[in-house]
């Protein structure tokens, strides 16, 4: 069995209004952070994963991610892994 | 008859709910723990308000996979009786695909808790058929994660069926897509709505319109068997 770290971003669909990220922009350019655009506030959970393999480990986390991590109806994900 | 209130680690209308269908309108009532799964001797299930499991993750997120959401799949499925949730029971019901769409942060980032007017988008569901069609009703909302958001093939279907039982009046108080508040399922067995009947049931409280919704589907469950309920 091999461990691994998993990283888990759930981010707001590219076509979901996010307020949260709206307001955050607001207080970047407040405070002096030239040229940003498009913020996106999402999550990030991360846990270890025993697993035979990498593929493997990936398969398990891309279905929980799917079915509990994330809602599919407003929300899209990505999945890093690190040997450990 | 006899109806069912659901208690989640975090429920906080389970009582009022619980008070307006037992004391209120006479119905036996039970108090049900999240872990039964025996739901079949209830004609009425209520998911009522609250904060399950703190909201972690997302609102509902967790709860839907609590013992007694997953008994509610096959009671709907054979059409045993009515489900019906309220803010986070609405929730829930997203979450756990029982309803379509999803409720995400209100467009305001606040948590709103005021008293609102909502149109009656159509009276003729078991949830809605004691208002008038275009009626303004008063009910009061509190949530934070209220905004309703489907995508446009569900917004098609839900207005095709006439799924969209109320809409917020006048202002939009979170966001919603078409100002949605409350909505059924195809079968019109499962109904959501983000506002508070339990909290306008007596005169104390305002209009009384939220005892109506009470009233209105304990007379659909009367007057019918729940088999017949496929017809809505």
């Amino acid at each position: 069995m091999k461990e691994f770290l998993v990283r888990v971003l759930v981010e707001p669909k590219p076509d979901l209004l996010d307020p949260q990220g709206q307001a955050v922009e607001r207080a970047m350019i407040e405070l002096g952070l030239r040229n940003v655009s498009q913020t996106r506030v999402g999550k990030l959970i991360t846990f270890k994963l025993k697993a035979l393999s990498a593929q493997a480990a990936r398969e398990r986390v891309a279905e929980i991610a799917q079915k509990f991590l994330a809602n599919p109806v407003i929300e899209r994900y990505s999945i890093e892994l690190e040997e450990l | 008859m006899r109806a069912a209130v659901v208690v989640f680690p975090g429920s906080n209308c389970d009582h009022d709910t619980y008070y307006v269908l037992n004391d209120l309108l006479g119905i036996e009532t039970d108090l049900v723990w999240y872990r039964q799964t025996d739901v079949d001797r209830y004609d009425l299930i209520v998911l009522p308000g609250g904060f399950a499991y703190g909201d972690y993750l997302r609102a509902g997120a967790i709860a839907r996979f609590a013992p007694v959401v997953q008994a509610l799949g096959e009671y709907i499925a054979k059409q045993r009786g009515i489900v019906l949730g309220i803010c986070n029971g609405f929730q829930i019901l997203t979450e756990a695909g029982l309803l379509p769409g999803a409720l995400t942060k209100n467009i305001s980032q606040r948590f709103i808790c005021k008293t609102v007017q909502l149109r009656v988008e159509n009276n003729a569901t078991p949830l809605t058929h004691l208002f008038e069609y275009g009626q303004i009703i008063n009910l009061p909302i509190a949530h934070g994660e209220g905004r309703y958001i489907a995508p446009a093939e569900t917004l098609e279907r839900l207005k095709r069926n006439r799924q969209i039982l109320l809409t917020y009046h006048g202002e939009n108080p979170n966001g919603s897509v078409d100002a949605i508040a409350a909505i059924m399922d195809e079968t019109g067995t499962v109904f959501g709505m983000m506002p508070h009947p339990e909290r306008n049931s007596e005169r104390l409280f305002g209009s009384g319109d939220g005892l109506k919704i009470f009233q209105a589907l304990i007379r659909e469950l009367a007057s019918s068997e729940p088999s017949n309920l496929r017809t809505f």
